[in-house]
């Protein structure tokens, strides 16, 4: 089974509250979720709608017709209405003989009891159409509104009179709890994921799509005893970072486009002085303010040389929310291991959106710090002694007895004291270039492939778009001899896989959230392979599995 | 106390013959050595500027990092270790300028760090533009016909901000600035020394003779009493206070985080396995 709901109303009629419920309900009850936001800037009114899909199968992305609409205003009815599936009902305040519409007199009702929980009443109600019992979302309810004590009466109650007022027109069953699964948004698998990793010391400036992963582990920190700090801008957030990293103490900053581009010149101050630094960039289409609250993986080309001149630097594009947990986690010992920034590159889609995952395997996550042991330092301390691997032994202040710890955004020489000779510059371009070289050898994460042995198309993505592009393949998998290549790592770019596919005789379909085939030039300038065709978006809304299966069949096949 | 030849004060620099960083230079080996604190003990933070070059011409741990984005690491060293004493050192440009809006905040935060500007009212590395302290008159390559801004008058600001110690001190006085600086160190917060520092190459105006003909130390002043601080913070002119200008006990950064206590985050212990409850926590 396959079920999408639609939450839509303007800003400030507690939709997040009415998605936080049914998200939490359904999940108990057993079933798979996807969902997204499509949000607007603003506080109050405007269109914005919450996407919930629900199976009793794993998802992997957004559907496009829904099955059920809670139309919180008379506007989204008109909006949606376009969108609706076959059998497809609109639970609305809106008076209506037309079959697919069911009438609530939600503000009625509410008046009685708290006029400001009409969106409780739109809960209640949808559980009986979908003809799920109310046991599961009256403890939604609990725990929602636990520390608004006062409120949590009133909203069972109106929970129970939004049940009570319309007719079952469903059979969604009560699946049984799967203890193995969880349900995260991006930000917060990113937060979590830094958290792991023992992440000590965030700083960042609120910027959408952004916050989440800030809000997530302000959350966190007087119970881990860490510290979150909201910065005065991004420059100083990239900059404070850096000083937690210098001190000792795993850091990280997130920001959007517009921050990261305000982060540019600290992250090549990352490059040169080999600070390891963790920076999340959720990005939303661009350039300047571009569209605050929507996404895009525009920011590709602009990460990858994110700052003045050549240094080493990673960049990673995690799949999904799980994929982010354990990608975040690998980037803080990546950083740590080769002493440079990573850039985990999310997007609002990821972000914003939640899934059902398995739960998180930690047996594999082991911190490694790689700081030196003290007792290895003999007589006047290097930070950036030249050693055959490009890596010097990193120390923080304080940590070693009788010695200094010395960095510098200057050229410098082993002692970090600035230098201008040429042949200091060249022997220190190339100690850092040797840890890129390193990096590429032994820790990059080739692509994986997925589908037959000599497929005609292969669908060619990064990040994000893997599970959109998963479902796409799956449908066209029907009628054509497709897979799909997903790039985690997309700098340095691992060739290897893609060279091999090149060889194959199969025509490459690049799917990405921008305008401008950003990943294909990318791993055309990296490896002469090029795209044969490209299925590009960049309206800032995400990709469906759909929308990719109908532009390949008008943009691809022959 | 700490012998101060530790600090290797006497290091070869890329300043000019007669500089007022020098006499600073020694003046802080000095007061550091006074304070018996060792060359690890102490990490200072500087931007781009011929006086942000002082932690290769000092010897104590250094983040030599970008043009006035000095204070935003100097707060990670004040999160990881309460032990550390941070000191915060750069020019007028670097601090006032390109750092403006750093230095509004950390007023705010009111960390434990040292802040020493060296304020020679001129840019020197870029040799000879007007900086955000420059007075009206200066004529430069590019401030052809003075200056289109009124200088900074940085005590005023920082006693405006309340900032919660700030004092004036000029090179020309040797024991004055090492007071200044064990004072500042004494002071649990922000302490802002804005030092008069001559710019002997290409600042013409504001010379050792310019100072130290204007400059009077201050006596019966309390620097407790914000009125009357503030009353001192605007002369400026023929006559020009030096000393304590104003000081506030009130609680600093780290105090604003409770649950931080006397702890190093540095020394923060993290097993994933004690952290396997954030996952339950999406179930």
């Amino acid at each position: 089974m396959d079920f999408n709901i639609v939450i839509a109303g303007e800003a400030g009629q507690g939709l997040k509250t009415v998605e936080a419920m049914l998200t939490k309900t359904f999940s108990r009850h057993g079933y798979y979720l996807f969902s997204t936001k499509d949000y607007m800037s603003r506080v109050r009114g405007g269109h914005n709608f919450m996407q919930i899909r629900i199976s009793d199968q794993k998802l992997e992305g957004p559907d496009e017709g829904i099955d059920l609409l809670l139309a919180l205003n008379e506007e989204s009815v008109e909006i949606h209405s376009p969108q609706m599936n076959e059998d497809g009902t609109i639970l609305s305040e809106v008076e209506s003989d037309k079959d697919e519409m069911v009438y609530l007199d939600a503000k009625g009702i509410a008046k009685e009891v708290n006029p400001r929980a009409v969106n409780t009443v739109f809960v209640g109600a949808a559980f009986k159409i979908m003809g799920l019992p109310t046991d599961q979302a009256e403890e939604a309810v609990k725990e929602h509104f636990a520390k608004k004590e006062e409120v949590v009466d009133d909203n069972l109650d109106l929970l129970k009179k939004g049940y009570d007022a319309v007719n079952e027109l469903y059979n969604l069953k009560d699946l049984g709890k799967n203890e193995e699964n969880i349900v995260i948004d991006g930000n917060s698998a990113v937060g979590l994921g830094a958290l792991l990793a023992g992440l000590s010391y965030y700083t960042a400036y609120p910027m959408s799509p952004s916050t989440g992963i800030l809000h997530y582990v302000a959350g966190k920190q007087e119970e881990l005893g860490i510290v979150v700090e909201q910065s005065e801008d991004e420059i100083a957030s990239i900059n404070m970072a850096l000083g937690g990293s210098y001190a000792g103490m795993r850091s990280m900053t997130g920001t959007s486009g517009g921050g990261l581009a305000l982060m540019a010149e600290g992250i090549g101050l990352a490059g040169i002085t080999e600070l390891p630094i963790v920076v999340a960039d959720v990005q939303r289409p661009g350039p300047a303010t571009g569209l605050p609250t929507r996404t895009g993986q525009g920011d590709l080309l602009f990460a990858v040389n994110i700052a003045q001149d050549e240094f080493p630097l990673m960049v990673l594009a995690p799949k999904d929310q799980e994929d982010a947990v354990y990608q975040t986690f690998r980037a803080f010992n990546l950083a740590d291991k080769y002493q440079i920034p990573v850039i985990i590159l999310s997007d609002q889609f990821l972000g914003d959106g939640s899934k059902t995952i398995k739960e998180i395997d930690t047996s594999e996550m082991k911190i490694e710090r790689h700081l030196v042991d003290p007792a290895e330092v003999e007589g006047e301390y290097k930070r950036y002694k030249f050693t055959e691997d490009g890596i010097s032994p990193r120390a923080y202040p304080g940590q070693l007895k009788d010695n200094i710890v010395l960095i510098d955004s200057d050229e410098h020489d082993e002692f970090a004291h600035i230098v201008e000779d040429a042949e200091t510059r060249n022997k220190m371009v190339e100690k850092r270039n040797k840890k890129m070289e390193k990096l590429k050898n032994e820790d990059l994460l080739e692509p994986e492939y997925t589908g037959p042995e000599a497929p005609d198309y292969i669908l060619v993505g990064w990040g994000s778009t893997a599970g959109p592009i998963r479902e796409a393949k799956d449908i066209l998998s029907d009628d054509y001899k497709v897979g799909q290549l997903a790039f985690n790592d997309v700098w340095p770019l691992p060739t290897k896989t893609i060279k091999e596919i090149a060889e194959k005789d199969a025509k490459l379909v690049f799917v990405e959230n921008n305008a401008g085939a950003q990943f294909d030039r990318l791993v055309r300038s990296e490896t002469g392979i090029k795209a044969d065709y490209n299925i590009l978006k960049d309206d800032g809304r995400p990709f469906s599995g759909q929308e990719i299966y109908r532009r390949f069949k008008e943009e691809v096949s022959e | 106390m700490v012998d101060k030849n530790l600090y290797q004060a006497d290091r070869e620099t890329a300043w000019c013959p007669g500089c007022g960083n020098f006499p600073l230079r020694t003046a802080l080996a000095d007061a550091l050595a006074d304070l018996d604190l060792k060359p690890e003990e102490v990490t200072m933070y500087t931007g781009i500027g011929q006086a942000a070059k002082m932690p290769h011409y000092i010897k104590v741990n250094g983040f030599n990092g970008l043009h006035g984005r000095s204070f935003p690491p100097a707060i990670g060293m004040r999160v990881a270790n309460p032990e550390m004493t941070v000191i915060v050192e750069s020019g007028d440009g670097c601090s006032y300028g390109e750092g403006g809006n750093h230095i509004l905040h950390n007023m705010r935060r009111n960390p434990d760090i040292i802040h020493l500007v060296h304020d020679n009212q001129i840019y020197g590395l870029t040799k000879g533009q007007a900086s955000p302290t420059s007075v009206e008159e200066l004529r430069t390559p590019v401030q052809t016909h003075g200056v289109n801004a009124e200088p900074l008058n940085p005590v005023r600001f920082a006693v405006g901000m309340k900032a919660s110690f700030v004092a004036r001190s000029t090179v020309g006085d040797r024991e004055h600035l090492k007071e200044m600086i064990r004072e500042a160190k004494k002071h649990k917060g922000y302490a802002l020394i804005d030092i008069f520092q001559p710019c002997v190459s290409f600042n013409k105006i504001n010379t050792y003779q310019w100072y130290n003909k204007r400059v009077y130390k201050l006596e019966d002043h309390d620097p407790t009493d914000h009125a009357a601080a503030m009353k001192v913070a605007q002369e400026f002119g023929d006559e020009i206070p030096i000393g304590i200008i104003y000081r506030e006990e009130k609680p600093t950064f780290r105090d604003r985080i409770p649950y931080l206590k006397d702890k190093a985050l540095v020394e923060r212990d993290v097993q994933v396995d004690d952290l396997k409850y954030l996952i339950d926590e999406f179930k």
